[in-house]
């Protein structure tokens, strides 16, 4: 007989979540897109040193190449993911009122969402042709 | 002393707050953190620059010549010179913590010397980058 007069169980010790039920993730994806980040922000830079004075055809041309678009979309996807939660955390500083700050969370994940999808869309365009 | 308006049932009291940044004279590592957070939340914004620039990409050539032709203006080159830092800031601060999460580099010296190091490199790598771009231009 379990001598347990609660009905609390070890479960929420193995699981590790908290009492924000996210546990580490926050943290943890802002690490992993942070590391992901500086190999592609490196390559980011390189691409648009290459790129300064080139013209619609040569830029066009370039991001046409699946080895520059391909790393350019993971790197919109990496960033996106990275600048939200960093926002997030922002905002959770610094704004105190309930319905404002949920407000505000909102207008982030919408802001990284539509900034993501039109760059994605805007490269999709460029190397499939259009 | 800072106090904070508070009520307690229907009584206002001034509670004390903790001293914050007024209180402290400017660190070096306390700077560098104001700055990768700073920084962090101009990429943010900076973000729709990248976004703008891949749309002009894909509209076509005249509307890519006219944004290439505003951030090739002086305005513009000032703006894309404080993104470049800003990146180059932001990714050395990052680096400095992963560092610091696998528990190293947390005595004042570490610290100072890491902070020091990344404002003093960021200027420089950021230097590098448009000499690089000036030169192959």
């Amino acid at each position: 007989m379990s001598t347990n007069s609660t009905m609390r169980t070890p479960l929420k010790n193995v699981r590790r979540l908290g009492s924000a039920k996210e546990g580490a993730d926050h943290f943890w994806k802002q690490r992993v897109t942070g590391v992901a980040n500086l190999v592609l922000a490196v390559f980011l830079i390189w691409l648009l040193v290459t790129l300064v004075g080139a013209d619609h055809a040569k830029v066009k041309s370039t991001l046409a190449s699946p080895l520059v678009s391909l790393p350019l979309l993971l790197l919109i996807g990496s960033a996106m993911v990275h600048m939200r939660l960093g926002m997030q955390t922002i905002i959770e500083d610094y704004v105190h009122g309930e319905g404002t700050k949920i407000v505000c969370l909102m207008l982030n994940t919408f802001f990284a969402i539509i900034v993501g999808a039109a760059s994605v869309f805007a490269v999709m365009r460029l190397t499939l042709g259009a | 002393m800072a106090v904070a308006k508070s009520t307690r049932g229907n009584v206002k009291v001034d509670r004390p707050l903790s001293p914050h940044l007024q209180i402290y004279s400017p660190l070096i590592n306390m700077v560098m953190s104001i700055l990768h957070r700073m920084t962090g939340a101009a990429l943010y914004f900076g973000s729709l620059l990248l976004a703008w620039w891949l749309i002009a990409a894909a509209t076509g050539p005249s509307y890519f010549n006219y944004v290439n032709g505003l951030l090739g203006s002086l305005p513009g080159r000032i703006v894309l010179l404080g993104f470049t830092w800003a990146l180059v800031h932001h990714a050395l601060g990052g680096i400095r913590h992963f560092i610091w999460d696998t528990g190293r580099g947390y005595d004042l010296k570490t610290i100072d010397a890491m902070s020091w190091g990344s404002i003093i490199l960021s200027v420089l790598l950021t230097a590098l980058i448009w000499a690089a771009a000036l030169w192959l231009k």
